[in-house]
């Protein structure tokens, strides 16, 4: 009895862990091994050349890789800045209970619910240069059509207004969570000792919620580098690079280009990245500590 | 006075909002249901139109979408009933016993979480052209389930912590094994939790392009697939687009709109509670 209460939980994590460790360690642990070849689409694996650290070597100095590099800051700086903006503006406008909250609750999570696909066919729909909603609108207030996705400018404008509409409202609930959840008496104490509304937010509120809006800063960054699949469909990460975020050119190199070894150099540093926010995000708050840790 | 005020600006905004997220959804359902001609006209047309069903007719007469979408029911219904399956021991293990490596694992399994897919593809397709499975669902089950272990492990171990140790020590004082504690004491109390946890699951395994891309053939593609070389071999079929796209969303809507409580509980789960 006492024997099987010793060895019961590892019987409890065993299956899980071995599928983890099978399809998430191992494939990140074989990208590593990979980047040290020579491998192309077509080519027998066990005829790869090794190459030694020479596709790093190449990868810092690759402008291409620099430039992606530099679109997927661009795009998260963009989107990031103005989703946290919106959400924790309307989060602060509209945090009061009201009737009726829970309907537009449900409505406001819809963009987010809606597969990553559709949300690139819907837009690359709505910003088409000749079907196109939004150029029909343009020319209906008397400017020119325009090529959204054909011009490297626009078609980057394009996937941030895109990124905006699906991601704002998750900044929206979550802050909206966080609000509603503090202690109603601190907030009390604060108007009693006479501080008007942008002091209670400043000074109360936002500095309260901070781990919060820093882990939805966080969740957001890591997204933008894994998302790919919106650009995937809209843009295909053209024109040129101008759309390429890091995933999707790793997805471009290995699979279009057909360099399956260089593109997993690049895969290591996006993973490399990946694992310093998540670091971060532990850091801040790991909601795996037990009780008497809190 | 104010108040009336405030409240009607407060109820405004919250319209506005609406109508901007429900927009592109708007347009995307009618524009499946309109003729092509009118589409491509380029004039947009909100409400007042004939509606056809000629899109859907085509997708599922020609487009074979019965196909995928039998594809895609079976492999997200399968990995979520593993992934619950296996996760939900996992999370009853890190929640409830001490055990080398616990605090390893529950870290661990955060990091992962976050592995982008990109990563994923090329050894998984190194994976498919050495043991040349390239038709079946088999091995995209296997890497959904393994995807979506790590969040599902983390929301399910929130949920274990919320309910009270005394009913599984009385239960075991009773006599009764771990395995019915967890089975006749845990599982009833914890079903919000798994709902929850089989939400986010499913629609990840619905929703994923990347490796659905590399893992599938001609026979077992899912429905992203099929939308994604849908508009790359067909360009300008909007009305056929989006209908495929209509279809597509159809369970997330459905999730959204019976179980939004509950997906708003997975969505803030990460950051507030913390």
């Amino acid at each position: 009895m006492a024997d099987s209460r010793r060895w019961a939980p590892y019987l409890f994590i065993l299956p899980a862990v071995l599928v983890m460790l099978a399809g998430l360690v191992y494939p990140v642990i074989d990208a590593f091994r990979l980047s040290f070849l020579d491998w192309e689409i077509g080519q027998p694996i066990e005829q790869a050349r090794s190459v030694g650290w020479s596709q790093y070597r190449r990868m810092l100095e690759d402008p291409d890789v620099r430039e992606s590099l530099w679109v997927t800051i661009r795009f998260g700086f963009w989107t990031i800045t103005i989703e946290m903006a919106l959400g924790v503006a309307l989060a602060l406008l509209l945090e009061k209970p009201i009737r009726g909250a829970s309907v537009f609750r449900t409505i406001f999570i819809l963009p987010l619910m809606v597969s990553p696909v559709v949300v690139g066919l819907i837009w690359r729909y709505l910003f088409d240069a000749r079907a196109g909603w939004i150029n029909h609108y343009l020319q209906q207030m008397g400017f020119e059509p325009l090529v959204w996705l054909g011009d490297a400018e626009l078609a980057f404008f394009a996937i941030v207004v895109t990124d905006i509409w699906q991601w704002t409202p998750f900044i929206f609930i979550i802050v909206i969570a966080g609000l509603q959840a503090l202690p109603g008496d601190v907030i009390e104490a604060a108007r009693i000792d006479g501080t008007n509304w942008w002091q209670q937010v400043f000074l109360v509120k936002l500095p309260m919620i901070r781990s919060i809006l820093l882990i939805a800063l966080l969740m957001r960054l890591i997204d933008v580098f894994r998302g790919m699949e919106v650009m995937y469909i809209m843009t295909g990460g053209g024109p040129g690079r101008a759309t390429e975020l890091l995933s999707l050119h790793i997805y471009n190199r290995a699979f279009n280009a057909q360099q399956l070894g260089y593109a997993s150099a690049i895969a290591v540093l996006l993973i490399v990245l990946v694992f310093a926010l998540s670091m971060a995000i532990l850091a801040v708050s790991n909601p795996m500590r037990t009780r008497s840790d809190i | 006075m104010a108040g009336t005020r405030d409240r009607t600006l407060h109820y405004l905004a919250l319209v506005v909002l609406a109508v901007l997220c429900l927009t592109p959804i708007y347009i995307m359902i009618s524009t499946g249901f309109k003729q092509q001609v009118l589409i491509l006209s380029g004039e947009p047309v909100w409400f007042f139109f004939t509606p056809t069903l000629d899109n859907y007719e085509y997708l599922m007469t020609r487009g074979k979408f019965d196909r995928y979408l039998t594809n895609s029911i079976i492999v997200g219904s399968v990995s979520t009933f593993l992934t619950l399956i296996l996760g939900g021991f996992c999370a009853y293990a890190i929640a409830r016993t001490e055990f080398h490596g616990r605090r390893t694992l529950a870290s661990v399994s955060l990091l992962l979480r976050m592995v982008p897919p990109a990563v994923l593809a090329i050894p998984a397709f190194a994976i498919v052209i050495t043991f040349g499975i390239t038709n079946d669902y088999a091995v995209l089950i296997f890497f959904y389930t393994a995807l979506n272990l790590p969040f599902t492990i983390w929301l399910l171990f929130g949920f274990y912590r919320q309910i009270p140790v005394e009913l599984e020590e009385a239960a075991i004082v009773d006599g009764a094994s771990p395995l019915q504690v967890f089975f006749r004491v845990l599982m009833p109390l914890m079903k919000s939790g798994y709902a929850v946890a089989a939400i986010f699951t499913f629609r990840i395994a619905w929703n994923e392009l990347i490796l659905a891309l590399l893992l599938t053939g001609r026979n077992s593609r899912t429905l992203p697939v099929a939308a994604a070389g849908f508009i790359t071999d067909t360009g300008v079929e909007w009305g056929r687009i989006m209908a495929m796209g209509t279809l597509i969303v159809i369970p997330p809507l459905l999730f959204t709109f019976f179980a939004a409580r509950q997906i708003i509980a997975g969505l803030t789960a990460g950051s507030v509670k913390g």
